[in-house]
């Protein structure tokens, strides 16, 4: 069993539904990042999305840019963001990390050597933005001998064949991307969330995670009625950006945001 | 053999593709699906034939540019006159097409990139043609760096939107257009200005612009009774005319191909756009392409005195012509592409667009290395009327 699936399994027992925080490693600087992970977990999230900052990040609105060019201004590489989950696996053994991002530095680093130093540093899966299904089977052919999860994006506008086509290519979860847009951007509605995820979940029994558009408690609770796993990712990234000089303020800041969806989470409806 | 590329996946030998977020799929394959059916009807390629003829002008000349040929003392150069097309480049054969194509979408919105302004304003021309909203993506650099251009995109009734992000250039323009584009794939149809981006846009692209090489072909036929050129030659940034000159010429084996990059302040310094000479194989912009990039594989910024060649990529059927040793690449710098423009001006009383001024300088040495036997096409991309504020600031400086 991964500890992505095992991570599932627990919260299913529990009847729980996962909370998924994404930050960009190395925003605002370097150090903090490691911290700032498990400060996130003591705060409830149950998994961490962990962005690899790029050059030209065409799905992200302007909070995640803007992350990627912090993170970039300190030299941050993929090495380095392997190397910062290396240091959290030392202090954490069980909560899943995923690293997000483009495909451009994982191809320039090697699919193989990648997936094989992933492994060795405790990643657990992969999702690189601008690689369709499609285009995957030399990746994943390089990350699944390693135990590392390929997981993919769905779109509200991918038909129920796309659909089924991403999810045979998956494990782990599947992403389902609740605005038609970048990240950051508008307001998710629910019902078209709910409607959409009743589809996916009648071709694949992979766990379905919600991101993008999800600001605050009272959404990250409407979206855990729905989905198995709550994703956010701009709403944090601002308290950081807002915070960048004064990392205790900065940690803080994050943990209150969390804690508050965890709760607004847990306590249904 | 003849040539068949793309395959049925957008590749071109390994490069090409579609590396684009789900959020894009949907709109890049229903492009796919109605560009194969605009291909196959007549009555679309009737209303861009009629188009081309009567607002663009076409055909543009092939000139035998006998004093450029006798001062170099090498092979016979023929320029193809896109610097003769309604706006001033190659860019509107693109812009009209895709224009065309997105009306029969029924896309009711036009978003492009541009960097210098040229095909901004070409595509801002498209779409007042045919009265839809229009959106042009340009870096604030740009913005700052091309003000006659942005108020004639913003004269032709677009809206130029300044980009803020990354390095305000080019690539950040194709970026934010692409966002744009994700959010709004129901109504707008994206206007690639150049070989790039995703599949199918290299290919409809490619064929939009083979119109150049088709008519140089049949014209240079009519002058010679019915014989090729030895080579063909043009500039590459995206590298659009280059792939509408060289297309129609790839199964003509004995006719070489020639392209010419942006070497900008030279290949020893890191202030250049020659993808070839120094990049490497890389996705960006939805392709996998050669690109320049860092050893942790992040894009570099390019740089060239002529703003669009300012890319750090290259179209994907270039790096597969370059891959099999169909076309070779050669980096001309900024002095090499001043002199030229300086030239060709005196010698044919033609001032050629920065771009097209990088093509007269590679032909410089390839007319000679050819010998007087031989004969050369070379695509004059565009006019330097754009040109001219740039050059003269930079003239006076170095007092020339």
């Amino acid at each position: 069993m991964s500890r992505i699936s095992d991570c599932f399994e627990s919260l299913k027992e529990r009847n729980r539904v996962a909370l998924i925080p994404f930050v960009t490693a190395g925003d605002p600087d370097p150090d903090q990042t490691v911290p700032l992970m498990h400060a996130m977990v003591a705060a409830g999230a149950d998994m961490i999305e962990l962005g690899i900052p790029f050059s030209d990040p065409m799905a992200d609105g302007p909070v995640i840019q803007r992350a990627s060019e912090r993170a970039l201004e300190h030299g941050v590489t993929l090495r380095d963001v392997l190397a910062m989950v290396r240091r959290f696996r030392a202090e954490n053994a069980g909560t899943p990390v995923i690293l997000m991002g483009y495909l451009n530095p994982v191809e320039a680093l090697g699919y193989e050597r990648f997936a094989r130093e992933a492994a060795e540093c405790g990643v657990d899966g992969l999702l690189t933005v601008d690689i369709p299904p499609e285009e995957a089977e030399e990746l994943i052919t390089a990350l699944r001998p390693q135990g590392i999860a390929p997981i993919f994006l769905i779109s509200p506008t991918s038909t129920r064949e796309r659909v089924k086509r991403i999810c045979d290519a998956a494990e782990g979860y599947v992403y389902y991307v609740s605005v038609k847009g970048i990240t950051g951007s508008a307001d998710l509605s629910t019902e078209e969330v709910e409607r959409r995820l009743k589809v996916i979940r009648e071709i694949t029994s992979l766990p379905v995670g919600v991101g993008f558009g999800i600001k605050d408690p009272e959404t990250a609770r409407a979206v855990a009625q729905v989905g198995d796993a709550v994703i956010v990712g701009s709403a944090l990234i601002k308290r950081i950006e807002e915070h960048a000089d004064q990392p205790g303020a900065m940690v803080s800041a994050v943990t209150e945001l969390l804690a508050g969806m965890r709760s607004a989470m847990d306590s249904g409806c | 053999m003849t040539y068949q590329q793309p395959d049925s996946k957008g590749f071109y030998g390994r490069f090409g593709g579609q590396f684009v977020p789900e959020t894009l799929m949907t709109a890049v394959l229903e492009l796919d699906q109605a560009y194969r059916q605009a291909k196959e009807d007549p009555a679309f390629q009737a209303e861009l034939a009629a188009l081309l003829k009567h607002y663009v002008g076409r055909e543009t000349p092939l000139y035998f540019a006998k004093r450029l040929t006798d001062h170099i003392g090498g092979a016979k150069i023929y320029l193809k006159r896109e610097d003769l097309n309604h706006t001033g480049a190659h860019k509107i054969n693109n812009a009209l097409g895709q224009v065309l194509l997105a009306k029969r979408m029924g896309k009711k919105k036009i978003i492009a990139e541009t960097g210098a302004g040229q095909h901004g304003v070409a595509t801002a021309t498209a779409a007042a043609l045919f009265d839809m909203d229009c959106t042009i993506y340009m870096g604030e650099e740009d913005v700052a760096r091309q003000s006659l251009n942005v108020f004639r995109m913003e004269l032709l009734g677009a809206k130029v939107q300044p980009v803020t992000d990354g390095s305000r250039v080019l690539k950040d323009a194709v970026n934010a257009a692409l966002r744009s584009w994700v959010a709004n794939i129901e109504d707008t149809h994206y206007i690639m200005g150049s070989a790039l981006g995703p599949a199918p846009f290299p290919e409809i692209v490619r064929d939009f612009q083979s119109v150049i090489g088709q008519e140089a072909k049949e014209q240079y036929a009519e002058l010679t009774g019915g014989q090729l050129p030895d080579a063909v030659l043009a500039c590459v940034g995206g590298g659009s005319n280059a792939i509408g000159l060289f297309y129609p010429f790839v199964n003509d084996q004995t006719v070489a191909m020639y392209g010419a990059e942006a070497a900008g302040l030279g290949l020893e310094t890191d202030q250049h756009a020659a993808t070839f000479a120094k990049g490497r194989p890389g996705i960006l912009h939805g392709a996998l392409m050669d690109v320049l990039q860092d050893e942790h594989g992040q894009i570099m910024e390019a740089f060239s005195i002529s703003a669009g060649l300012d890319y750090p990529g290259i179209g994907p059927e270039h790096s597969y012509f370059r891959e099999i040793g169909r076309a070779s690449y050669h980096a001309i710098t900024d002095e090499e592409a001043l002199e030229a423009f300086r030239l060709l001006s005196r010698l044919e009383g033609i001032i050629p667009a920065l771009e097209s001024s990088h093509a007269i300088a590679l032909t410089q040495k390839v007319a000679k290395d050819l010998g007087p036997d031989k004969s050369i096409i070379v695509c004059l991309s565009g006019r330097g009327d754009k040109d001219v504020n740039q050059v003269k600031e930079r003239f006076e400086r170095e007092g020339k």
